[in-house]
């Protein structure tokens, strides 16, 4: 049975489907419903609920809670994910599994509380120090998010790697109908040999690390790293192709974004412009092989790569069509966002019509 | 033959890397020697931190985990919440605990996290070379505070000790030496009552212990021990600075 949910309320209850059983947060604007829904459902559920003095310490309670096997959480806001980075790379590093979301909100410094797009860069282009990238979903939608978070801490394990979810403050205060899928099962999550559970003697004691003060061993480590990106990228990537079969002009958007772009292409179908949207679910690993492909396409003429940024996908999107078709941008920042009106007249003045 | 002396169950046979006359490796073996006596073994999760001790996680005979700098509270807080019947314990550095690490060793002792703590106040940073740490002595010349430390400059040391026993969460504080084998014994015992407190669920304990830094202090081992019993113990006097079972 569906259910109206708030964006954050429903991505809380999500995780705990999901096996969610230790929070680690801190407050902040727009994603404050995260916590607060976990602080009264972690007890519910035998889980962990603590709102940390920082989100430098709440990322370091999740490295702690997942390096000692729980499926750990922490969510935040921009400003907040900013302070994330130090423990995101560590966590990346020992190979730990954690789910982040981040409630995206304008930028940079304090900015404002409103949505955006603007971590777009931190998020996939590993935001911390070091050579690492993580799994990063875009939801355009709450049940989309529900969906994704919901099989998120699945995917976090089987790489041993943290997996973002990134929204922005439009997806987090929405309420919309969702089906929330049933509790999952805790017993049979597989067994995580590797973590510190305290029961570790000689032999069998386990160490989670990032240190690795060899450099060839390093190497090795940073190369082990990059086989699970390469794997991620062969499993996980992810995408929508809304009326791109026939497309002569196709919109690259993801998240809340994207909806409003749908909106553009019918409306620009409407006019008589054969117009599609090519929609990245995954942010990392980017669909840059279904975009080269929607590039190479014939009646393709051009691309338009909508943001709540000051133009940050675009670069990924110019990186996957290569020059084949010209790709152009348009962005509002600070909390402003577009109408799909906007987007379409953007189209039909590049159109001359 | 007797056996006078035998490694503890609870340390690894791998070597220690610290310098000649470090006393990293006696707090290391009084940590290992505490948990075996109370029967810890199977039952310990450790977490080092950024600094000389960085590399605890090959010495201690448990599941360890390596933090960032200054982390150690909040990484032993989040263990310890998902395995509340296990040991945790975070073994940490003045730079690591009482600079940039402030926020976090002070929230976990506010909130009386059933941990136990380590602190190692060797009075400079040692795995750096040697440069000024929150608890640097005045008059103390570091390497980044050549003409040594003064108050107009660095402000006072941080009595890290006097600080946390103001909260309500701790259990347990007190300040040991290393300087001498009367006060190893005794930090000892002070090392067993943290771990004793935490297997009753009495919350937070902190066991402070001045140590030396031979190599970075540019003394001898003996003239370091001589530092610690004549400057820092000034400074940073000794004794029980909280216990929730001498107040009852
Ligand atoms: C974020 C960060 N900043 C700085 C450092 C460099 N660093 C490594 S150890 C250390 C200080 C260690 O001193 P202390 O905690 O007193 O431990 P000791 O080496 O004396 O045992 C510093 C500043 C680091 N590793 N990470
Ligand atoms: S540098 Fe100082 S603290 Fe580090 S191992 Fe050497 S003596 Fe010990």
């Amino acid at each position: 049975m569906k259910k109206l949910m708030k964006g954050n309320e429903a991505i809380a209850e999500a995780a705990v489907r999901g096996g969610c059983r230790a929070f680690f947060g801190y407050p902040i604007t727009p994603q404050n419903e995260i916590p607060e829904y976990l602080s009264r459902r972690m007890p519910e559920v035998g889980g962990v609920f603590i709102q940390a003095e920082s989100e430098v310490s709440a990322i370091n309670m999740v490295y702690g809670a997942a390096g000692a096997g729980a499926r750990a959480m922490t969510s935040s806001s921009s400003p907040g994910i900013s302070l994330k980075q130090e423990g995101i790379s560590y966590i990346s590093g020992a190979e730990l599994p954690c789910v982040i979301v981040n409630i995206v909100r304008a930028g940079p410094g304090l900015g404002g509380i409103l949505p955006a797009q603007s971590d777009y860069f931190q998020s996939v282009k590993g935001g911390g120090h070091g050579d690492y990238h993580m799994l990063v979903f875009a939801p355009e939608s709450v049940q989309e998010a529900v969906d994704l978070i919901y099989n998120a801490f699945d995917k976090a394990d089987q790489y041993r790697s943290p997996v973002m979810i990134l929204g922005d403050g439009m997806l987090g205060q929405i309420m919309e109908a969702v089906e929330i899928p049933p509790m999952k099962d805790p017993t049979t999550f597989p067994k995580k040999e590797w973590a510190t559970d305290g029961t570790g003697v000689g032999e069998g004691r386990r160490i989670v690390n990032s240190l690795y003060i060899e450099p060839d061993v390093l190497e090795k480590v940073n190369q082990k790293l990059a086989a699970t990106y390469a794997e991620m990228a062969a499993n996980e990537t992810a995408y929508e192709a809304y009326k791109t079969d026939d497309a002569e002009v196709v919109l690259t958007a993801y998240g809340t974004v994207a909806r409003i772009c749908k909106s553009a292409v019918n409306m620009l179908r409407a006019k008589g412009v054969k117009a599609g949207l090519l929609r990245p679910i995954t942010l990392y690993p980017f669909p840059s092989d279904a975009i080269a492909k929607v590039a190479a396409e014939p009646q393709v003429k051009r691309f338009l790569t909508v943001e709540l940024s000051m133009g940050q996908m675009v670069e990924d999107v110019r990186l996957a069509v290569n020059g084949a078709k010209p790709v152009d941008f348009y962005g509002r920042t600070g909390g402003c966002v577009m109408s799909p009106e906007d987007v379409m007249n953007v189209i039909l003045e590049k159109e001359g019509k | 033959m007797a056996t006078v002396f035998k490694k503890s169950k609870m340390l690894t046979d791998t070597k220690f890397h610290y310098c000649p006359g470090c006393t990293h490796g006696i707090a290391h073996r009084l940590v290992a020697e505490a948990l075996e006596e109370l029967g810890c073994e199977g039952k310990t999760i450790g977490i080092a931190p950024v600094g000389c001790s960085v590399f605890a996680y090959n010495y201690f005979n448990c599941d360890m985990q390596q933090v960032a700098h200054g982390r150690a509270p909040a990484a032993a807080t989040g263990a310890k919440r998902v395995h509340p019947d296990k040991v945790v314990f975070a073994y940490q550095g003045d730079g690591d605990l009482a600079s940039i690490g402030t926020a976090e060793i002070v929230h976990a002792a506010a909130r009386g996290e059933n941990i136990t703590v380590i602190f190692i106040n060797n009075a400079i940073y040692g795995m750096t070379g040697g440069q000024m740490a929150p608890t640097t002595l005045l008059g103390q010349k570091t390497t980044t505070s050549q003409y040594g430390r003064t108050v107009p400059l660095n402000g006072n040391p941080i009595k890290v000790c006097e600080m946390l026993s103001t909260l309500d969460g701790p259990s347990y504080i007190a300040r040991c030496s290393l300087a001498d084998p009367a006060s190893v014994l005794k930090a000892k015992k002070a090392i067993i009552k943290g771990f004793k407190n935490q297997l009753e669920g009495k919350g937070f304990t902190l066991i402070e212990l001045l140590s030396t830094c031979p190599t970075n202090m540019g003394l001898t081992p003996l003239a370091a021990l001589d530092y610690v019993k004549n400057d820092m113990s000034k400074i940073f006097p000794l004794g029980v600075f909280k216990d929730i079972d001498a107040i009852k």
